[in-house]
């Protein structure tokens, strides 16, 4: 055990392809634990802060400082809420059906590539098996809304299939010609594998969103509202559209189950994401990596993790300095200042580690390459780099998911399917076939 | 399994997976056929889909194995459960499972089942003795190339395959003439 946990480490391969299953195990492990905190307590936190600033709210702020335990407050109270079967629910069906969702939304996360080898496997048909499995979550809307044998949930699952089914056939062509670009190699042929599509960007020496432009930029336009649509996300929540269907599908809902449906869908939202990112915005890459490369422009850029850990450390600090001088607010004030000092630990050992990385990058060039701790550092150093940089980007996804549900009123169902089918499709359509005509021509 | 093929990694997919697929299979496909809700049918067909797809993986057919999740599964099952739930189930699941067409269906499958038995005591000699070099890195090539030719060059399949899209295409407006009556 302990041997095929050592021969892994400097691999360049993902676990799965390496063959080594203890690893597989330890990513999916890893990756499940991330998502699940991130989803349960980053994004709802910031979602129900950022809502609550955009409609002039102060949002929570009694559980914990500016209300940073309020999800786990949340959490334990659904944890202990009665869980209700409607006694006219098909009950297997019933229990059933968020699991479809949560298993279809984890499933996707074991081809998403964090970094060259920061995944859990590198499968030749990626992209395929990612919309594939993205597209079994409907699956798990749809049974819920029947399981309920309710009006409103039934109404919701039928909204959520046709609108799934409409907006997938966009999504499709949109990521077809993202692939079609990738044909575009040295080698000649294109690729499925996510990994490959982003390595098929740096040899390009070009995000796809630029590529050809603006046919790559319309594409990822195309695939960043669908994406919006398939996630059931305002301004395309039609399926809960709370004035007319009370919750939609997930009306009957309570509990521990009404939360693995929570989970399930912005687990889903950082999955198409994911997609977003590796098809059109380059992945793990850097900005600029081919323009700006070499020690100096490596070792600015491997700064920035460390860096965004300072900035949040300061907000951290600040927040403690601003605290009401009360003697009801002592708890919290040293709680966040805790909080601020584990922060700035937390970018010590970043900005220690980016620096390690530039004495052995400095130590390669000079002698002989560098052994023990050095390399670790280096190969840690990178490692944190791609997948920083790439969750920096499905970041930026997620915030605009948010701004989105504040910023925009909700579609009425038939101009809904007019945008999907008369305008998504054709224009998806278009773009494909000039990515085609102009990649003959340019090759 | 042949171990010709399983060069590089060490291979996951045991016997073991094609028992559990195989059996996952059968069981629900006969649940497809037993179950009185539709609903459960489909479920149950949605999980003979996916055991398939797993099957096709295990064959290092990974392109196909996609394929099947994101029509079958993915698209055409769910337009299923969405005609199913608009039907009165209440009423559908009271009403007699088995036509008056029962020995015709009897008749075919006994035909299906001497086939599969003829294919079993012939065994090898039905099949080639090697299976076809696809490696699972170029598989998805492979069929691209077998599909729509090399580069200048028209595939073996390629007019078959453009045949069966204009097929497609002919069923596709037949169904829009069929619900428009006013186009």
């Amino acid at each position: 055990m302990i041997d095929s946990f050592l021969s892994y480490l400097g691999s360049t391969v993902p676990p799965a392809n390496a063959g080594n299953q203890l690893w597989v195990l330890i990513y999916v492990l890893i990756i499940f634990a991330a998502v699940s905190l991130t989803v349960m307590w980053l994004i709802n936190w910031v979602e129900r802060k950022a809502l609550a600033h955009f409609q002039v709210r102060l949002g929570p702020m009694r559980v914990g400082p500016h209300g940073l335990l309020q999800p786990f407050a949340d959490a334990l109270k659904l944890m202990l809420k009665e869980d209700i079967i409607p006694d006219q629910a098909d009950k297997a069906v019933f229990w059933f059906a968020p699991v479809i969702g949560l298993l279809a939304a984890f499933t996707v996360y074991i081809v998403i590539p964090f970094g060259p080898s920061q995944a859990v496997s590198d499968m030749n048909i990626g992209i395929l098996f990612m919309l594939g499995v993205s597209s079994l979550g409907v699956l798990g809307i749809v049974t819920a809304g029947w399981a309920s044998n309710s009006h409103y949930p039934l109404m919701g699952a039928l909204r959520s299939s046709a609108q799934m089914v409409s907006y997938e056939v966009a999504m499709g062509l949109a990521v077809v010609s993202a692939i079609l670009m990738t044909s575009l190699n040295p080698s000649g042929t294109g690729t499925l594998s996510m990994i490959g599509i982003v390595e098929a960007q740096q040899q390009q020496g070009i995000w796809f969103l630029f590529k050809f432009f603006p046919l790559g930029l319309i594409a990822f336009v195309i695939f960043a509202i669908a994406m919006v649509a398939e996630t059931n996300r305002a301004p395309f929540d039609l399926p809960e559209a709370e004035s007319e269907l009370t919750a939609g599908f997930h009306t009957e809902y309570s509990g521990l189950r009404w939360s693995l449906f929570m989970l399930a869908e912005y687990a889903a939202m950082m999955a198409v994401s994911s997609i977003a990112v590796t098809m059109w915005l380059g992945g793990w890459l850097r900005p600029f990596p081919n323009l700006m490369h070499g020690p100096t422009w490596d070792f600015i850029f491997s700064l920035f993790p460390g860096l965004s850990f300072v900035a949040f450390a300061a907000f951290a600090f600040i927040g403690t300095v601003r605290m009401p001088k009360h003697s009801y607010f002592k708890i919290q004030t040293v709680g966040l200042g805790i909080f601020g000092l584990v922060l700035a630990f937390i970018a010590l050992i970043l900005l220690v580690i980016s620096i390690g990385g530039y004495v052995a990058q400095a130590h390669a060039t000079t002698g002989p390459s560098p052994t023990g701790l050095l390399k670790a550092l280096a190969t840690f150093n990178e490692g944190i780099g791609y997948v920083y940089w790439f969750l920096l980007k499905v970041t930026i996804f997620m915030y605009l998911f948010i701004w989105y549900r504040a910023t925009w009123p909700r579609y009425r169902f038939d101009q809904l399917m007019k945008i999907g089918w008369k305008v998504m499709l054709p224009v998806s359509l278009g773009a494909l076939i000039a990515t085609a005509i102009v990649g003959v021509i340019v090759k | 399994m042949n171990p010709a093929i399983n060069v590089g990694a060490a291979p996951v997919a045991t016997p073991w997976f094609f028992y559990g697929l195989a059996a996952a299979a059968v069981i629900s496909g006969l649940l497809v056929i037993t179950r009185r809700n539709a609903v459960h049918s489909a479920l149950a067909l949605i999980v003979t889909l996916l055991s398939v797809a797993g099957l096709y993986l295990m064959l290092y057919a990974p392109f196909v194995a996609g394929v099947q999740i994101i029509v079958y599964a993915g698209g055409i099952m769910v337009l299923f459960l969405f005609v199913i739930m608009l039907v009165n189930i209440e009423r559908v699941s009271k009403e007699r499972q088995f036509n008056r067409i029962w020995p015709i269906g009897l008749l075919a499958s006994c035909a299906l089942l001497a086939l599969f038995l003829s294919a079993f005591k012939k065994g090898k000699s039905l099949f080639p003795d090697r299976i076809i070099p696809l490696p699972e890195a170029t598989n998805t090539q492979g069929i691209a190339a077998m599909l729509y030719g090399e580069a200048g060059k028209m595939g073996q399949y390629t007019f078959t395959f453009e045949i069966a899209s204009l097929l497609l295409l002919v069923a596709i407006l037949g169904a829009v003439i069929m619900t428009k009556k006013k186009i």
